[in-house]
């Protein structure tokens, strides 16, 4: 099964600023105990969107100029705490594809780029001006480029940077093992088949 | 070249090298239950991929079936939806389910050997860490997260890199009531919690090779608390007996070719291995944990210790940790240690075995008042087993409430949970915070004659007097 070759990311950005935005912050773990990750979406930042009530507390994710957005911005250590693989899928869920922030946790990064969604760094400046241009053009495009390892926005471009075994798996469609495992499946029936207790 | 038994199970298994330098590992059983695998069937159908080996998967229902209530709906919705959930996947993709209609359902590490599914020379691979269990039957056993739950089921393979191997040698007799559970527990006490991260651990020796397969099973399903991912006892005569006539084992008229192709796999004489442990079964004593993780354990004549005793800085924070947390009194002895809840079963000590060991001391004597105590056979087969030999009536003639089969206390996933700060005795395999549903729970972990002794006299307390064992 081929992947896509993820090359680039284009889209509407969306802002939400902070450090050691932890995974608990991304999804609260009470949202865990559930059956898929598909509706995990409507839970990405909870208890940071909404009041015990269920009304919408202020927050980006809240505005509806930002609604849509597929690429989000934050700031260092994003995605820090648990190993739970929730948090990524929550983000790819409720609709992004890619997040630019100042550094990610190890297990985040991870978890990230084999849902093929690219996390990639860039300076705590060239993030403001990221956010600057969505805050005044909130419907302006931004444009992730994984080959020349930029971003561009309204005119102006920045640099990036990606961890390179990740983002040789991006651009090279092979971010999840299920590709080439899938392959694999005819070397697969053949060693199947050399072996009795598979045979039967 | 003489090899290890892993190594032939892996050359076995082999499909092909990845890119990444990572092996393409074929995964001839997989086991599957309610906790992790939903999550990889939705990732399943986003990708539009169907399961490969559909007649290679397996299920069961353990972690959040209540104990004590038999008809659907389950109060918690949740754990309804779960069951629901597992059941339309089975159904959807051509799974065998081991539901509960079917007086087979169980904790997927007991069910798996039981049904003869478990075989030597195989890899398996179950979206649970205590999946090393089977490697009691000379089988290769990985526990998996939820993508690998979905690598398996699209295509009977993942992604590995190989194992060192660590042969740990224990010899000779094992003292009277001294136990399999403690065997392990002596091990990562000895070896640490992270002793065996990128290990395989094959146990061999004389006590080993004279164990039953249900003492060889506890051992091996602890491997993962030594941080070893796969635990291993080559296959023998011992395994072959216990497998015959199983449902899924290899019918008569392919059985000797079976366990010819099974002997081929147990490691050869002179194999090599990245480092061999010997410990001498006599030294082993009836072990407790006094901590948070299954490494922080002593042997019931030892102290708890203190801070001033620690080894290192990051020895001396965990030992303070770990005191606040169970609140135990750095220094004292352990033994008198006033518990509150006493529970028998888990995949590590819930079969038959288990429950036989305790009925033999316990009948006639008495749970001491004011402490609750379970015993929850870990598959309905197990329940049915003992309740043939009447082991249900002794214990709940002692004051033991017996459950329906499921993982039960061993974890808060269902209504069985510890409340507050209550102290556990228990058989089950994890101490950590929080692990038996009240986030100020506390647990030691033992075997389960001393889980019954801990019962009868309401403390910690040492079976062999609690008994006057003198012999096991
Ligand atoms: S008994 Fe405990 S350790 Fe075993 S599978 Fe169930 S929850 Fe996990």
């Amino acid at each position: 099964m081929a992947l896509a070759k993820i090359t680039s990311v284009s889209g509407r950005a969306v802002n939400v600023p902070g450090n050691d935005i932890d995974t608990d912050r991304i999804i609260p773990a009470r949202f865990m105990k559930c059956v898929t990750f598909d509706g995990l979406g409507e839970f990405l930042f909870y208890d940071v969107r909404k009041q015990l009530d269920g009304t919408e507390k202020t927050h980006p994710l809240n505005e509806s100029r930002f609604k849509g957005a597929t690429i989000l911005l934050s700031g260092a250590n994003f995605g820090c705490g648990s190993s739970r693989e929730h948090a990524p899928q929550a983000i790819a869920k409720y609709g992004f594809k890619a997040v630019i922030a100042e550094n990610f946790a190890e297990i985040f990064f991870g978890n990230s780029t084999t849902l093929g969604m690219p996390c990639v760094t860039a300076s705590r400046e060239d993030i403001a001006k990221i956010a600057a241009f969505t805050e005044a053009n909130p419907q302006g495009e931004v444009v992730i480029d994984l080959v020349k390892l930029e971003v561009r926005f309204g005119g102006q471009t920045v640099k990036i940077a990606q961890r390179e075994s990740a983002r040789d798996a991006l651009v090279n469609g092979r971010w999840d093992a299920i590709g080439e495992l899938i392959d694999g499946l005819p070397a697969v029936k053949v060693t199947a088949a050399k072996l009795p207790y598979l045979a039967a | 070249m003489p090899k290890n038994l892993f190594q032939k199970v892996w050359d076995a298994h082999t499909v092909r090298q990845l890119a990444n330098g990572q092996t393409q590992l074929l995964i001839g059983t997989h086991l599957i239950h309610e906790v992790t695998s939903p999550q990889a069937f939705g990732m399943l159908r986003d990708l539009g991929l169907k399961v490969a080996f559909p007649h290679r998967t397996f299920a069961t229902v353990d972690h959040i079936v209540p104990t004590d209530q038999f008809i659907e709906p389950y109060a918690d919705p949740l754990a309804q939806a779960m069951m629901d959930e597992l059941r339309k996947n089975c159904a959807q993709f051509g799974i065998t389910f081991f539901d509960r209609a079917t007086g087979k359902q169980g904790i997927v590490h007991i069910v798996g050997p039981e049904q003869g599914i478990t075989q030597p020379g195989t890899t398996i691979a179950c979206g649970d860490s205590h999946t090393s269990t089977h490697g009691a039957f000379g089988a290769i056993a990985f526990g998996i997260g939820t993508s690998q739950v979905r690598d398996v089921l699209a295509t009977q393979t993942m992604a590995l890199g190989a194992l060192k191997v660590r042969r740990i040698e224990v010899n000779g007799k094992l003292r009277p009531g001294v136990y399999a559970k403690d065997v392990i527990l002596h091990i990562i006490r000895m070896l640490g919690v992270n002793g065996g991260t990128g290990f395989a651990y094959e146990y061999a020796g004389s006590t080993f090779d004279g164990f039953s397969m249900e003492e060889r099973m506890t051992v091996c399903n602890m491997s993962i608390e030594g941080g070893a991912r796969v635990g291993y006892v080559n296959p023998d005569e011992t395994t072959f007996a216990y497998l015959k006539g199983r449902p899924y084992a290899p019918k008569a008229e392919n059985w000797d070719a079976a366990v010819s192709h099974w002997k081929s796999f147990a490691s050869d004489s002179g194999a090599a291995y990245d480092d061999v442990v010997k410990i001498n079964a006599a030294d082993i004593a009836p072990t407790v944990t006094w901590g948070i993780n299954p490494g922080q354990g002593i042997s019931i004549s030892e102290n708890i210790p203190s801070p001033e005793t620690a080894t290192s800085a990051d020895d001396k924070a965990g030992i303070i940790e770990a005191l606040a947390y169970m609140k135990l009194p750095a220094g004292a002895p352990i033994k008198g240690t006033k518990i509150n809840v006493a529970f028998l079963g888990s995949c590590t000590n819930g079969r038959l075995s288990d429950f036989q060991e305790v009925a033999k001391y316990i009948k006639g004597r008495k749970v001491a008042p004011g402490i609750k105590a379970i015993a929850v056979p870990g598959s309905q087969i197990v329940a049915l087993q003992c309740e043939k030999l009447g082991l249900d009536k002794i214990l709940a003639e002692a004051g033991f409430e017996w459950r329906a089969a499921g993982c039960s206390m061993c974890l808060a996933m269902n209504p069985d949970k510890l409340i507050g700060d209550q102290l556990c005795a228990s058989s089950s395999n994890r101490n950590f915070k929080g692990r038996q549903g009240s986030t100020t729970g506390r647990t030691i972990l033992m075997s389960p004659v001393m889980v019954a002794a801990a019962a009868v006299t309401g403390q910690i307390a040492d079976a062999r007097e609690v008994f006057s064992v003198t012999q096991n």
